[in-house]
């Protein structure tokens, strides 16, 4: 590692700041405004990016086709923020806040594969800018124009900004509706059309963020969630809604993950270390971080107590007769499956994935719904149980049937640990905690090549020959689903559940009259990850392998989907939302090439018909019915 | 100018107005008095359809407007000044007034900043002083000012007398007899009878969300027996 080195991954990290800030600060001003957290910001960027590839290959000749053909990607991408603001966001201003993600999540569905079907699957790298394809030395060693020049936009950008935001009345009307924006509607500005054009600049910031990409990063089609990823961690880290915050975390995470780089293959105290290999996760590392000392950000401000606009929830009622028995006839089903399985073998296969997702879904509705805490990395104690359960058997030795109870026990030690901290934070802030260290877990499990077999993960993970059998596997796997969500249904319906649901409610009463919600919410977020941790061990001798894929942040929001889809408040919302979720993704993945877009487009049409969830809406209309 | 006739307005299940009717006639400065919870804001609020009362009409310069978004409410020229103040507290002052501007309207006074310095001598000191560091009383001054921007005919104004020092409570009465003489009409929340007395041309008295007076201020005046029942603290 030599200064001069060091020097140029400085520069290096600059660029990848300049970067950085451009997606973040559209995701900051849209959150800070509209209250909604965009999931569909990466998809905005990856879009710049291809957009860009395509007007610069035709117009890219010139130095002025070249910009001129980055302005119009990101001007393109703008419009097709405002179409989705105009049909999508503008009908769930006050659905839940997870509601919206839900739906933005499903926007990001279907960018993916409409971008699949418009540029096909390979990746494109985009020709290099005219007057800009060489390269200067600095102490030595050659430093890329271009590279150069981004590292002035990032500035350039947040000074356009400024100006914007303090000499016009829209960037006026925008930091006034940061602050308080049912006030700015009652002096007669209309929100609608200011939620629009937060959208619009947001998505072109963001489109604009990719444009620049194009001639240095290939354009592919896992960038939308890269950068969603990267852009929340900026956002959290510099304070939600705060420009500067935006600037000044962009800078730090893209320095520290550059020095990363810079420092690379090193020994401390006779241990060989690869500093580069934490790039990955570096960034979560610092939120995590942020979170804990200091969870507005660095330059945002504690929250004022915000007006929820959502309903109050209605409580959480036991099952009535009619319920009950249509459970057992649903229960009495499942035991006589395996009789048809003769006919139709690929059911017990789905059966068994369906079952561990009710499990996994189950135990995150546990902590969601009547605990109130979002968990955005509901997928790390799955992890640890799944890994666990491998580890246990493959570097420990131990048997499928022992080490099955051991999963449970390392995820719930995971819970613990991580839990700890997670219940000091609400809302957002603890969303995102929860994703940081998921995404620990993911890249402790991706990057230990010696541990956790790396990228390849483990295999050979095979049940006991007493379970061998598929239908026999399949009774342990209903054995354990049926048994964790009685027990997680009997703890919601026991005092411990009321205590939970009260520290969701009201914290400061439910202190006032002597429960302890911390250890309350503690505790349950150790029982969610014991029961996840179950869903993991079974999940991982089903397949007979595990892999850092199957625990990634694909595996927490697909769980999200799971509980939404079901409805947060029902008790059956969770079972009911993995099968169908479950089993809708496999129909769809086995008969459409474009099954991500056909998931999307089923979950808006759920979102919008279903504010309730499914298990909600039909509840509601039984109530009605009766009533 | 504005009528309110038999608003009916609930938060979740609690029923909070009751048959609320309250009208402002042109020119007018009505006053809405009553203990603390009566109803007061919540009728404010429900006039503005900041919350949508459930049953009743609200009629401002000859339109039916309980429908109406907010926004349009503002714009059709009634004016909103709430009890929290609800600065923008990043803002300065003239950003704070920025956001409450709108085009001039035909029939109402058209205001700028010079004209709301006359008003409020206070805010023409500290154009660029941020809204978060304003004492208690020029908040007070900004929050009418920034809804005067907006150029109304009738302004609707939540206990502008409440937790600022007396010495600012009589500018209030100043300026509200000045907005008087310009023309704007004026629908003021109340508790300090006093205060009320100073400006006001007639009085409701609202309590558990019904009116349960109504009449010109001399009369209330004359009539003891109901100051003691709905206002005496
Ligand atoms: N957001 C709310 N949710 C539930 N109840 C509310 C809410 N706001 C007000 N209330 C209740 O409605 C009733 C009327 O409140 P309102 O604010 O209209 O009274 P007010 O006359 O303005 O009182 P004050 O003089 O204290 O401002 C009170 O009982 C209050 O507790
Ligand atoms: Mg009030």
């Amino acid at each position: 590692m030599s200064p001069d080195a060091i020097a140029v991954q400085f520069l290096n990290g600059l660029a990848g700041a300049s970067t950085l800030f451009l997606i973040a600060v559209g995701l900051s001003l849209i959150f800070g405004v509209t209250r909604i957290v965009n999931f569909a910001h990466g998809s905005f960027y990856m879009l710049g990016i291809y957009v860009a590839y395509s007007l610069v290959a035709r117009f890219g000749g010139t130095v002025l086709g070249f910009w001129a053909s980055l302005l119009v990607a990101a001007l393109a991408v703008a419009v097709i923020g405002v179409v989705v603001e105009l049909l999508l966001l503008r009908r769930i201003y006050h659905a839940p806040e997870l509601f919206q993600l839900l739906a933005t999540f499903a926007v990001v569905l279907i960018v993916r594969d409409a971008t699949l079907a418009l540029w096909g699957p390979e990746d494109l790298l985009g020709p290099r800018a005219p007057g800009l394809k060489g390269s200067v030395e600095i102490l030595g060693r050659q430093f890329p124009q271009y590279d150069l020049a981004l590292i002035f936009v990032g500035p350039a950008v947040l000074g356009l900004l400024w100006l914007v935001l303090t000499r016009t009345r829209f960037g006026i009307l925008i930091r006034a509706a940061t602050q308080d924006r049912e006030m700015v509607g009652a002096l007669g500005v209309n929100q609608a059309w200011l939620f629009t054009a937060v959208f619009a600049l947001g998505a072109f910031l963001a489109a604009f963020g990719g444009a620049l990409q194009a001639p240095r990063e290939p354009a592919n089609l896992g960038l939308d969630l890269v950068a969603i990823g990267e852009a929340f961690v900026v956002v959290v880290v510099g304070g939600m809604g705060s420009i500067p915050g935006a600037f000044l975390a962009a800078f730090i995470i893209a320095e520290i993950k550059a020095m990363c780089f810079a420092i690379g293959q090193t020994t401390i105290a006779g241990v060989s270390f690869s500093f580069s290999k934490l790039t990955l996760v570096v960034e979560f590392l610092v939120m995590a971080a942020v979170l804990i000392w200091r969870p507005w950000g660095l330059l945002g401000r504690p929250a004022a107590a915000t007006r929820n606009p959502a309903e109050i929830e209605a409580p959480i009622s036991p099952a009535d007769a009619r319920t009950r028995r249509f459970g057992f006839a649903v229960l009495a089903l499942l035991i006589v499956l395996p009789a048809f399985a003769q006919a139709f073998p690929y059911t017990l296969v789905l059966s068994i994935d369906i079952l561990i997702a009710v499990l996994f879904a189950a135990s995150l509705h546990f902590i969601m719904g009547p605990g109130g805490m979002h968990s955005f990395g509901h997928a790390a104690y799955f992890g640890l149980g799944a890994y666990g359960a491998g580890l246990l058997v493959k570097q420990a030795g131990w048997s499928m049937e022992t080490a099955l109870v051991g999963a449970p026990l390392i995820a719930a030690a995971g819970a613990l640990v991580f839990g700890w901290f997670c219940v000091r934070l609400s809302g957002v802030y603890l969303a995102m905690l929860t994703l940081a260290f998921a995404q620990i877990v993911w890249s402790v499990a991706f990057q230990w090549d010696d541990f956790t077999g790396g990228s390849n993960g483990i295999v050979g993970v095979w049940p006991a020959p007493w379970l061998s059998e598929k239908w026999a596997y399949y009774y342990l796997t209903l054995a354990c689903a049926v048994a964790g969500v009685l027990l997680l249904w009997r703890v919601l319906l026991a005092p411990f559940g009321y205590a939970m649901r009260a520290g969701r409610d009201s914290p400061l009463r439910a202190d006032a009259i002597g429960i302890d919600v911390f250890r309350v919410q503690w505790k349950a977020f150790m029982l969610a990850g014991l029961v996840c941790g179950v869903a993991g061990g079974l999940f991982a001798f089903s397949k007979g392998s595990i892999s850092p894929e199957a625990i990634g942040v694909g595996r927490s929001i697909d769980g999200l989907i799971m509980v939404l889809l079901g409805g947060v408040q029902t008790l059956a919302g969770p079972v009911v939302g993995a099968g169908l979720f479950t089993w809708l993704s496999d129909l769809i993945a086995r008969e459409f090439a474009y099954w991500r877009a056909a998931l999307g487009l089923t979950i808006l049409v759920l979102v919008l018909a279903f504010p309730l969830g499914v298990a909600g809406s039909v509840k509601r209309l039984f109530a009605r019915e009766a009533a | 100018m504005l009528k309110a006739t038999d608003l009916h307005t609930y938060y979740g299940q609690a029923h909070i107005l009751a048959g609320v009717s309250v009208e402002v006639r042109a020119g007018e400065v009505v006053v809405l008095l009553g203990r603390n919870g009566a109803g007061k804001s919540t009728t404010m609020k429900s006039i503005m359809g900041l919350v949508r009362p459930r049953a009743g009409t609200v009629e401002f310069q000859g339109r039916r407007i309980e429908q109406l978004a907010t926004h349009r409410i503002a714009r059709m020229g009634l004016g909103y000044v709430p009890e929290e103040r609800r600065i923008f507290t990043e803002l300065t002052v003239l950003e704070n007034l920025e956001v409450g501007r709108q085009a001039p309207r035909p029939g109402a006074p058209t205001w700028d900043f010079e004209k709301i310095g006359r008003l409020f001598p206070n805010l023409r000191e500290m154009p660029h002083r941020p809204g978060g560091r304003m004492s208690g009383g020029e908040q007070q001054m900004l929050t009418i000012a920034r809804t005067l921007m907006g150029n109304p005919a009738c302004v609707l104004l939540d206990e502008p007398s409440e937790g600022v020092a007396p010495v600012i409570v009589d500018q209030m009465a100043e300026a509200i007899r000045g907005l008087k003489s310009a023309g704007v009409a004026i629908l003021l929340s109340e508790q300090n009878l006093h205060f009320a007395m100073e400006v006001a041309d007639r009085a409701y008295i609202i309590e558990k969300g019904a009116i349960r007076f109504s009449g010109t201020m001399a009369a209330l005046a004359a009539n003891a027996e109901v100051q003691a029942q709905y206002l005496a603290v």
